[in-house]
Parts: C-alpha cells; structure tokens; sequence
C-alpha cells in the first residue's frame, strides 16, 4: 500500500513568490515519482462560504490539493500583513497574521479527522500550527520542513518573537525536522535548542530539463563589449542587493565596461535605487524588476556572472538555476547551496572587497568563465529532487509503521 | 639479484599569497603570506620539517650508519633548498650529515619543479643548470641521473637528458609503457645510450598511499612481509624502484601508524635474503645494463590514477594560465632584471597548476588535500593578478630602458 502524506504548505506554483513554491512543487513532484500520495493543503483565498475544497494539478496526477480559504501569503510580516489585509478590504477572518495562522490550524485539525494518511509534513511556520493541531487529532507522526528560520528572513536583528515562539513549538512537537541545509540545521541546532539527532539535512533540488538556448536581448550591450552581472531575487535583507550595489562600485573601480542588473522586487527596491544614485552608479545600475520563467532563462543566459551575496540563505536556488542556463556563480558562504557547489565562486557576503576582486578575475579572464561554467552546469545538474525525495521517503519510513 | 634503489623527492614550492585585483602594481611580493594560513609558505616548512624532514633524517642517517650497505637518493628542488636556507638551516644541515655518509646520491631536476620541458627548452636547460650549480654549493656534488618534474616522461626528454650529460633518468613504470614488461629491470630509452629507472609503483605505493590504511587487505604492512615481496622479485628483476614523495614519511603517513618503525626495520629484514641489496640511482644504473629498449611517444607522469599531464593541464584555467606566464618569457629574459626574473621562474613551478585543477571526481580528495586555496578557481585569480602585476612592472622597466 502507497504511502500517504498530509502535507502542509502555503505556496504553490505557478501562483508562488518565492523559493518555498517551487520548492514544494519539486519535492511532491518527486515524491510521487516515487509512489508516495501526497495531499497538499495550502491557503486560498476564495468564496468566504468555502472552507476548503480539493482540486488537483494536472502535472502531478498523484497528488490531490486541498485549498484552505485563507489570506495567508508568503514572506510577510506582521505589518506587511496588516496593511496587504487593509487593502484587500476582507474582514471576515481573523485581523492579524497570527490569527490567520491559528484559523488555518483550525481547518487543517479539520481536514485531518477527515482523511485518511500516514505521516504528516509542515512546511516553515506559517504550517506548522496546523501541522501541530493535525497531529494532535490523528496522533500520527508529524515532521517539519524548515526552509527558512525567522533569523534568515530579518538578518538577525529584529527578530519576531510570536513566529521564533511558533517556529521553536513547531520544531519541538515534531517528530523529526528536516532542514534544507546543514547552515539551516546549524540555526535550527543553536538558536532553537533542538537535538541535533532529530534534524535530518535534505538539499534542495532543481528541476530536471533540458537546456534551450534562448535569443537575447542584451546583443547590443554585449557587442558594446559590456560585461553583465546579475542579481536575481527579492530585493530584500536577507539577499543582500546593498552588498551587490557596493561590490558594483568597487567593480566598476577597475573594470568600467561592468553593467549590474537586479532583477527582482521586494521592500528594498526604492533604498537601493537610491543608494545606486548615492554611490555615483546609478548609470551602470539597472532594475528590471521581477522575472519569471523564460524572461528570468533570458537574463541567466545573457549573465558574465550571477551573483547571491545573501547575508543567511537556507538554500538558495537560483545559483543552480543560474548554472543550469550556463552562467557561473558567485555566492555568499552563508548559505546552504555552497555545501552542494564546488565549482562556484565563494566569499562571505560582507567583504564587498573579495566579491569585487572575484567578479574582476570572471570578467577579465574567458577562461575561469568557461571552467565554472562547465563544471558547474555538470554539478548543479546531479543536484536533483529525486534525491531530495528519495531522503524525505526515508525519514517517512522511519516514522510511520505501514 | 633483487637491488632495492629508493629515491625520495623532496620539494615545496613558493605558494602564491592572496593577491587581489586591488594589490596589482602597488610593489607588493607575492610568496611572503605572514596568516595563519597554508599560503604561509614558512609556516608550511616548519610543519613539514617538525614532521617530516627533521625525523627521517635523523633516522636516515642512523640507519646508514648502522648498515653500510643502506643506500637512498634524494631529489631536492631547487626552491626546496632555498627554503631551506630560509626557514631551516637545521634541515639543511641535516641532508648535509646524511651526504656525507657517501651513501646518499643527489638527482638532478629543474630548479623550479617546473614545467619548462613542454613550453621552452631554453628555460629548461638553464633551470638544470641551475640546480645542478645548487647542489653543488650546498653539498659539493654533481647529479649524474636526471628526474623530470612529476616523472613527467617520454622520448624527447630522455634525449634532452642525454644532450645535458646525465647517464641515467627515471620515470613512472606506469603500465601503459611497459605492457608485459616488467619495471624490475633497467632499460634503454629509445634514440638514446642512457638508461631509464622506472618506479615499481606497486610496492612503492603500498608504502606512499596504502601503509596506514586499515581498508586495505594487507594491513598492517610489516617490514618482514614488505622484504618477501621484494624476495619474490629475487631471480626476475634486478632493481626495485621505489621511488615517493618524502613527505610519506610523518606527513602523509602520521608516525601513529608505524611508518617509521616500518622504515627502520626494512634494511635488516631485505638484507636477510643473501642475494639482495640497496643501490643508489647512478649505482643501479652502472651495475646493471638495460635489458631492451623502451619508446614512450606520449607524455607519461606519476600523478593521479592517469598517470599523464591531466593534473596540471586539463582545464581551460590551467592552460590559460601558463601560457600567459610564458608569453612573458621574451620579456623577462630582455629585462635583466634579477628580481623579476627570479619572481617569474617562481611562478614556473608546477604546483601552481596542480592548484587550479578541477578533476575532483576521479581523484577529488587528493587534489583538495594539497590545496592551500580554498578552490581551483581562487588559486587561478590569485596567480592571473600576480602575472598582472608581473606584466606592468615589465612595462616599467621597458620605458625606463
């Protein structure tokens, strides 16, 4: 008999901000490669009269999705949360984020006693409530899927202590933890004071497809002899973008012809064009804001470097999917993807001075740009969720007696 | 007769230090890291000299002491030895006790331990030469038997070897030249009168990489046990080479696991057999005639499970690397400048190389166990912004001439 997952999460391709999306998409995906059923409950919004409903995907014909009616949407703050909810105008639900997540621990105790499954899987800590709750009303083993910890998501300063106090309570009345990274399972470790032997590390993975050359159109930049360098991701604290623009002028120091492109919005967006006018290279800064899928290949393709100078990155997908469309990396060491690179440029995100010194060498020398390359595209490639899944099975069967 | 002939090379290059784009024409040096890092080439010799050379020579001079039939052959580089003379005139005076048993023979190289033979054959003689000259002035000896960088080996560099008056050279006895023939013999290389020495590289490997090995199904290896292989070779070989890194001794292999006692024993439990003995390289090579001719067209090496010149020159960051370095040599050489030509030849030594290889799925542990940078990539961008540097005090003393 199949083993079946109930599975906790709050974003889901091709509706997703972020990382978490994709990468609950790529897990259950190979998951049920691997002949696991999985139900996935995620926050909805829809009609107030619906408290959830399943629907399904047709790219995985395996799982079954259960759309809890919910405002709950990822990377939030309590405050972002306020004024996105003002906005939205809906007051029916609760009025604060933390009532939110206690109304989807309500419903999702509900959707337990009514099916049926043998292990249960929360997904960071807007699910683990409901993680908590499913397992007190089943009794069923229960783990937690930490992608990011509060540390990451504020930098370390300004911690929230309701999401650190939901995350420690979800992490301790789990019965094992799974962390995307030894610096996550470290975090989890030494500022959540849970036992190393119940943390299991599982890397990310990104998905398997085949390269396409697509057509670009940076060509005239780059027939100027302009060399590009980019950023991709959410224009916020823990990526880092304010390292990006320093390493830019200090680049710019020695290697003039350097463009930088931050592709990506978020809460720093209007600081750092700012501080790009401030550091006196606003002329060689470009913003094109958020990219997906083809426009996001695109720019990957028409990079000299990708750079993720994140100041604490569980994992960090995008230098993998960076290498996939054939553009070498630079990334931070406070990270969890450098424990599965080797072919990848390597500094600690605060010395701008290392990070411009390594950017000069990639543009300067067609050779290391080529290596990395190479080796790198061959490296992020074995980096699959197959063997992300293959763990995660392992860690169900070590809990649930089927 | 089964002549056991070791050679042990001895050699540490001058390590790049970390060396930014920010520091390029700024007059700073590139070998004198001071951090508590693995570029702090002094503080790498001092470790290797507490572990390594300062105990097996003490040893070495005791046994040969003990055993007048004990013979070995060193091969020092020519930067070993200046750093010697640097960091450690008492691992100075300690070969020169161990030359004056008469029972220790020096081999000649390149100066640089570099690659010079596959770029320019003018460097090359010269850093023979200039070896050659070192060796004399520290220990009052002229090399007779050459040893290219590496083992790196074929037909043209027995022939240069021959043309630089040396009697013998030695290579890796790699399989892929020998076929059905054995390494236990000496042999002739092909268009020469010399003779070639080719390492056992089983028995010499069993010492070099698998003694402290608990995986391995002959641990724990016994001096006795070793003296029975080599017994076994008594009657269809003459030489067994067993040529290492010396550092097999307290530094790959830690003394925990027995290697100097292992040492210690093997003279007396070889000699026990009546027909064997020890020779050095030049002995071996005038006591025994070659046995056939031998032709290597292609470059063989003792690196790595391929045994070629992948170590140091796969990549397109390796290539790029010393053929920049070399498109400076016209320069150099026209700049007379002592200092720059000295920084230069030190930039010439292979290690550099070995660095920035990224093979690390065949070999990975290794090639990361002998990097002092934290990648291949970061020894490249500290080399390319030396070269940098290098090319514009060039420059300079171009205009000022």
């Amino acid at each position: 008999m199949a083993l079946r997952v109930l599975m906790f999460g709050w974003e889901f391709p091709p509706r997703s901000s972020g990382g978490l999306g994709v990468a609950c998409f790529g897990l259950t995906r190979a998951l049920a490669q691997e002949g696991v059923r999985v139900r996935f409950v995620l926050p909805k919004r829809m009609d107030p009269e619906v408290n959830y409903m399943d629907f399904s995907f047709a790219d995985i014909p395996d799982m079954v999705a259960t759309g809890v009616n919910s405002m709950l949407y990822p990377y939030v703050t309590e405050e972002g949360y306020l004024s996105y909810y003002q906005q939205a105008g809906v007051g029916i639900y609760g009025s604060t984020l933390f009532e939110e997540v206690l109304a989807y621990a309500a419903r999702a105790a509900a959707i337990a006693r009514a099916s049926s499954f043998d292990v249960i899987h929360a997904h960071d800590w807007l699910s683990f409530l409901a993680g908590l709750e499913a397992k007190r009303v089943s009794g069923k083993p229960l783990i937690m899927h930490v992608h990011a910890t509060e540390f990451d998501r504020t930098g370390g300063t300004g911690v929230n202590a309701h999401v650190y106090d939901v995350e420690r309570r979800g992490m301790q009345g789990a019965d094992r933890v799974i962390a995307v990274s030894q610096w996550t399972k470290n975090i989890i470790v030494e500022r959540y004071g849970i036992s190393p032997e119940k943390v299991e590390v599982v890397h990310n993975g990104i998905e398997e497809r085949d390269f396409r050359r697509l057509p670009s159109e940076l060509d005239s930049w780059k027939a100027q002899g302009k060399k590009i360098v980019l950023f991709h991701g959410r224009v916020t604290l823990q990526k880092g973008p304010d390292y990006f623009l320093r390493t830019a002028r200090r680049v710019l120091e020695f290697y003039p012809q350097a463009v930088f492109v931050v592709s990506g919005i978020g809460d720093m967006l209007p600081q750092m064009v700012r501080e790009a006018v401030l550091l006196g290279i606003s002329d060689k800064v470009f913003f094109v804001g958020a990219l997906w899928d083809e426009e996001r290949d695109k720019m990957y393709q028409a990079a000299d470097v990708v750079m993720m100078p994140s100041v604490s990155e569980p994992f960090g997908i995008v230098p993998l999917e960076a290498l996939a469309n054939g553009a070498p990396v630079l990334i931070s060491k406070q990270s969890g993807v450098s424990e599965v690179l080797s072919h990848a440029l390597k500094s600690d995100f605060w010395d701008t001075d290392e990070m411009a010194n390594k950017i000069v060498s990639i543009l300067k020398n067609e050779s290391l740009q080529s290596t990395l390359r190479t080796n790198g595209n061959r490296e992020a490639s074995a980096v699959t969720w197959s063997k992300a899944a293959q763990k995660v099975l392992g860690v169900y069967q070590g809990l649930a007696h089927v | 007769m089964a002549s056991v002939c070791f050679y042990f090379q001895v050699h540490q290059p001058w390590r790049v230090k970390r060396f930014r784009v920010f520091d390029i024409g700024k007059g700073g040096r590139y070998f004198d890291e001071r951090s508590a890092t693995n570029l702090n080439n002094e503080r790498i010799f001092r470790k290797v000299a507490e572990k390594c050379y300062l105990p097996t020579n003490k040893l070495m001079l005791k046994m040969l002491r003990a055993e007048p039939r004990f013979r070995v052959s060193y091969s020092l580089s020519g930067v070993l030895m200046e750093q010697m003379e640097t960091f450690g005139e008492d691992v100075l005076e300690s070969f020169r006790r161990l030359a004056k048993t008469g029972q220790v023979e020096f081999l000649a190289e390149t100066y640089y331990h570099s690659l010079a033979f596959l770029y320019s054959p003018e460097e090359f003689d010269e850093q023979v030469r200039m070896h050659s000259e070192k060796l004399h002035s520290l220990f009052g000896v002229t090399p007779r038997v050459f040893r290219n960088t590496e083992l790196i080996y074929n037909n043209d560099l027995a022939r240069a070897a021959e043309r630089l008056g040396f009697h013998g050279v030695i290579a890796e006895g790699a399989d892929h030249i020998l076929g059905w023939q054995s390494p236990n013999f000496v042999y002739r290389p092909q268009g020469t009168t010399l003779s070639l020495l080719l390492k056992n590289y089983k028995l010499s490997d069993d010492i070099a990489f698998r003694f402290g090995s608990r995986a391995w199904e002959e641990y724990p290896l016994t001096a006795n046990k070793f003296a029975e292989w080599i017994n076994a070779i008594n009657g269809n070989g003459h030489t067994v080479n067993l040529f290492m890194d010396y550092e097999t001794f307290g530094e790959h292999q830690w003394e925990d696991t027995g290697i100097f006692k292992f040492l210690e024993s093997l003279p007396r439990e070889v000699l026990k057999h009546p027909d064997n003995d020890f020779v050095t390289v030049s002995e071996a090579v005038e006591r025994y005639a070659p046995v056939g001719e031998l032709d290597v067209t292609n470059f063989v090496s003792w690196a790595d499970t391929e045994r070629d010149l992948s170590a140091w020159l796969s990549n397109e960051i390796q290539h790029d690397a010393i053929s920049r370095l070399y498109e400076l040599e016209p320069a150099v050489r026209a700049s007379s400048d002592r200092r720059l030509m000295e920084d230069w030849r030190r930039l010439t030594t292979s290690d550099h190389f070995y660095y920035m290889c990224t093979k690390w799925w065949n070999d990975g542990d290794v090639h990361k166990y002998f990097n002092p940078y934290e990648s291949p990539y970061d020894a490249f961008i500290s080399y390319m912004n030396v070269l940098e540097d290098l090319k514009l005090r060039l420059g300079a003393t171009t205009t000022t001439t």
